[in-house]
């Protein structure tokens, strides 16, 4: 190929361009206006999304990532640019979602010299992001573009920041493209132990009472029908952690509902009964496990994770199974017996009972009283066919809506777990429905996540993204009045909060919505949401001081979830 | 057994580039575990450096900030040991008052007893130079001290290499095959 003698800022977007980028979130400044200045002549090469914020952007990057599997792109300025990204870095970082952010630098002349919108970018990002690297000449483009891609994308993916140099931008270079396939420090799929995969398999066989639990691992693999056909063969009943809700269907037989906090009854007490646990994609995070001197005492603990970090972190682990759950999946079931298991799951039957007597019917089908939040989110899911993407906010219209909402398709939630972000939802709604442009996008908030990046709402006008917005208004930051309540003697404190008209904001954004208060107009105000084209604002007054039940409360057992 | 504080020594090989080493640095700082000696220079092998670290600390946490350290990208190889698993030493510098060495025959003794070496002498002042032990190093300074005539002091973080006769950690550092981490099978 012949070389071209091009600025490094042309070589930046033909590097995106080499690796299939079709979409780019940003917003210009100062010291990347060189790259926006090439982006000129690029119109029709990337669908380009001028954000309202640099954090939304990296949002809106990780729903774009999330609901197509690729790599999100974001692309700001130094300084409050780049600050500014640090939060869906940090995001990203925790619940491994890939994505590129690419941001101005001042001159490598002036570097160190407190310069107009400059911050030491590596360093401030280098313990959040997988991958951490300044340009500082064009020569550098094509190199580190590619590894950029290659390190957020393989193995558990997650963000990686380029820092891009002024000079860096404008100066010339003999352009070729590059395409980094390896790093030799770096290896982003574990060889299986074939070993540790029979001794698994062993186990499982002699298991009386196994359990799988199953995280996003299987979503970011794609190993979706790897995972049924291990769940099948074994007859092993599984339950998913909040970020592999959709690893599988809720439908499935096999299918116990959702671990953690908030999850279901059965399968967080039978956490404790189980006899051989089987973690798949899934990191014991804290508030899956509650207090970790109680949790599965009882059972052998198989753990199948591409990211050795993970294996005995904070549970120690019988059987570590290192590598790609896609590739390490089938390798067990080879070696399964056939086997159902029926009296074991039964017992998560028993329990289901318990928590839809108590729980789930009179969140989903109240008779009288406010509007509440359960009821919403199991109506438009519903309503959607259980195919739609929800994307969630932080809080309890997070576990509401996780909890309530069905899921049929792969990579149909898309929701802070990790770092637990309030205001994520609204730019990573926007950003799925780039990313997965022929699904139907819910978005749930509170009052309290949805004014967190409410400018977004420019953007969605402005891309006429398709998204289903259902605020849950409560006039309460309704997750911490809930603790407030519970383990605060009840004193609210800077948890009640006096709210705008949603609808008129949303008006002014030419965007259509409607308002409810009465249940009586619920079903139809959805009917409109879902029926109506283009962006939709879904305003529902919602029962002010509801709690999110069960609840593990902090530093309890799985086994001993509160119902009421 | 893994709560038990004790002195461990981190070994680390990374490529050699700007910025590893607060990466590696950072592992501990977010813990707030102390480093006690910290060396860092090229290694045997061309473009990767090795970094030696000790630290007071848990095998439970030791393990976990090891798969930490070989996680990160740029980092070939993380290991840590306990001080029964390596040989290590650390180099001190004396630099002696030359006047009060003469006059004072206790100092000359002292060099001679510690196998320590004079390395420059002149007028003013006499360097010396002793490798060994934390312990060994630290007491002959406090031999010299006690006879005033100490000008400056410095010594070295530790240097380890490991004892088992069949263990090169440099070797296999870019072999995928090989188990990354010591610490699980």
């Amino acid at each position: 190929m012949k070389k071209e003698l091009i600025t490094g800022g042309e070589a930046l977007l033909r590097s995106l361009i080499n690796e299939q980028v079709d979409t780019i979130f940003g917003y210009p400044g100062g010291s990347i206006i060189p790259v926006f200045d090439a982006l000129y002549d690029h119109q029709k090469d990337f669908h380009q999304v001028l954000v309202r914020h640099e954090q939304a952007a990296v949002h809106a990057a990780q729903g774009y990532a999330r609901s197509s599997g690729k790599v999100g792109v974001c692309l700001v300025t130094s300084g409050p640019g780049a600050t500014n990204t640090l939060t869906g870095i940090s995001d990203a970082m925790l619940d491994s979602t890939p994505v590129v952010v690419i941001a101005g630098q001042v001159s490598s002349a002036v570097l160190g010299t407190d310069a107009f919108q400059e911050i030491d970018l590596v360093g401030v990002t280098q313990p959040i992001s997988k991958w951490s690297y300044q340009i500082r000449s064009a020569e550098d483009v094509a190199w580190a573009v590619s590894r950029a891609f290659y390190i957020a994308s393989t193995g558990r993916p997650g963000p990686v920041v380029l820092d891009f140099t002024k000079n860096a931008q404008v100066s010339q270079v003999l352009y070729e493209p590059m395409k980094v396939d390896s790093v030799r420090s770096y290896v982003p799929y574990p060889k299986p132990n074939m070993d540790c995969i029979k001794e698994a398999a062993d186990l499982i066989n002699r298991a009386k009472r196994p359990f799988a639990v199953v995280g996003q691992g299987v979503e970011l693999g794609e190993a979706h029908k790897e995972l049924i056909a291990f769940l099948e063969k074994g007859g092993i009943p599984a339950a998913r952690t909040l970020l592999g809700l959709s690893s599988l269907p809720s439908e499935h037989p096999l299918c116990m509902g959702m671990l953690g906090m908030h999850g279901n009854l059965g399968p967080n007490v039978n956490t404790n009964e189980c006899d051989v646990l089987i973690a798949i994609g899934m990191r014991f995070s804290d508030r899956v496990t509650g207090k970790l001197e109680t949790y599965a005492k009882q059972a052998k603990i198989i753990h199948l994770d591409i990211d050795n970090v993970e294996i005995d972190k904070s549970v120690p682990v019988d059987i570590p199974v290192l590598g790609d759950c896609k590739e390490t999946l089938p390798l067990i079931t080879e070696l399964l017996n056939e086997n159902c298991h029926k009296e074991w799951i039964a017992t998560f039957g028993d329990l289901d009972k318990i928590e839809n007597e108590k729980v789930i019917e009179k969140a989903v089908n109240p008779t009288d009283g406010p509007i509440l939040m359960g009821e919403v989110a199991r109506k438009v899911s519903e309503a959607t066919g259980n195919n739609a993407i929800l994307v969630t906010d932080v809080g309890q219209n997070q576990m509401f809506a996780a909890r309530y909402f069905k899921y049929k398709l792969p990579h149909s939630i898309i929701t802070s777990g990790g770092l637990g972000t309030m205001g994520f939802g609204l730019p990573a709604a926007m950003g799925a429905t780039m990313g997965a442009p022929h699904r139907t996008v819910c978005y749930f908030a509170g009052d309290g996540g949805f004014q967190m990046n409410i400018q977004e709402l420019g953007t969605i006008m402005e891309q006429k993204c398709p998204v289903k917005m259902i605020v849950m208004d409560n006039s309460y930051l309704g997750m911490v009045r809930q603790w407030q309540q519970l383990f605060y003697d009840n004193r609210c404190s800077w948890t009640p909060m006096c709210n705008p008209d949603f609808c008129k904001i949303a008006e002014a954004y030419g965007i259509p919505s409607r308002f409810v208060t009465d249940r009586s107009e619920l079903d139809a105000a959805i009917k409109e949401m879902v029926e109506t084209p283009g962006a939709f604002l879904l305003s529902v007054v919602v029962r002010a001081e509801d709690n999110v039940m069960p609840m593990m409360p902090l530093g309890a057992s799985v086994c001993e979830m509160i119902l009421e | 057994m893994l709560m038990e504080k004790k002195l461990y020594t981190v070994i680390v090989y990374s490529e050699n580039i700007a910025g590893m080493l607060n990466q590696v640095t950072a592992e501990f700082t977010r813990r707030q575990m102390n480093i006690e000696t910290l060396n860092v220079s090229s290694s045997n092998v061309e473009g990767v450096h090795r970094y030696t670290i000790s630290l007071w600390t848990t095998e439970w946490l030791i393990q976990r900030v090891t798969k930490r350290l070989e996680k990160k990208i740029d980092v070939l190889r993380a290991y840590y040991f306990t001080d029964n698993e390596i040989f290590m030493q650390e180099v001190a510098l004396y630099k002696l008052s030359t006047p009060r060495l003469l006059e004072n025959k206790q100092v000359s003794k002292i060099i001679r007893h510690n196998n320590a070496r004079v390395i420059e002498i002149n007028s003013a002042y006499t360097v010396v130079e002793k490798t060994g032990k934390t312990d060994a190093v630290l007491s002959l300074y406090k031999e010299f001290a006690a006879e005033q005539c100490v000008l400056q002091f410095v010594k070295s973080g530790r240097v380890a290499i490991v004892r088992d006769a069949n263990v090169n950690l440099s070797e296999n550092l870019f072999d995928e095959d090989v188990v990354r981490s010591k610490v699980r099978r």
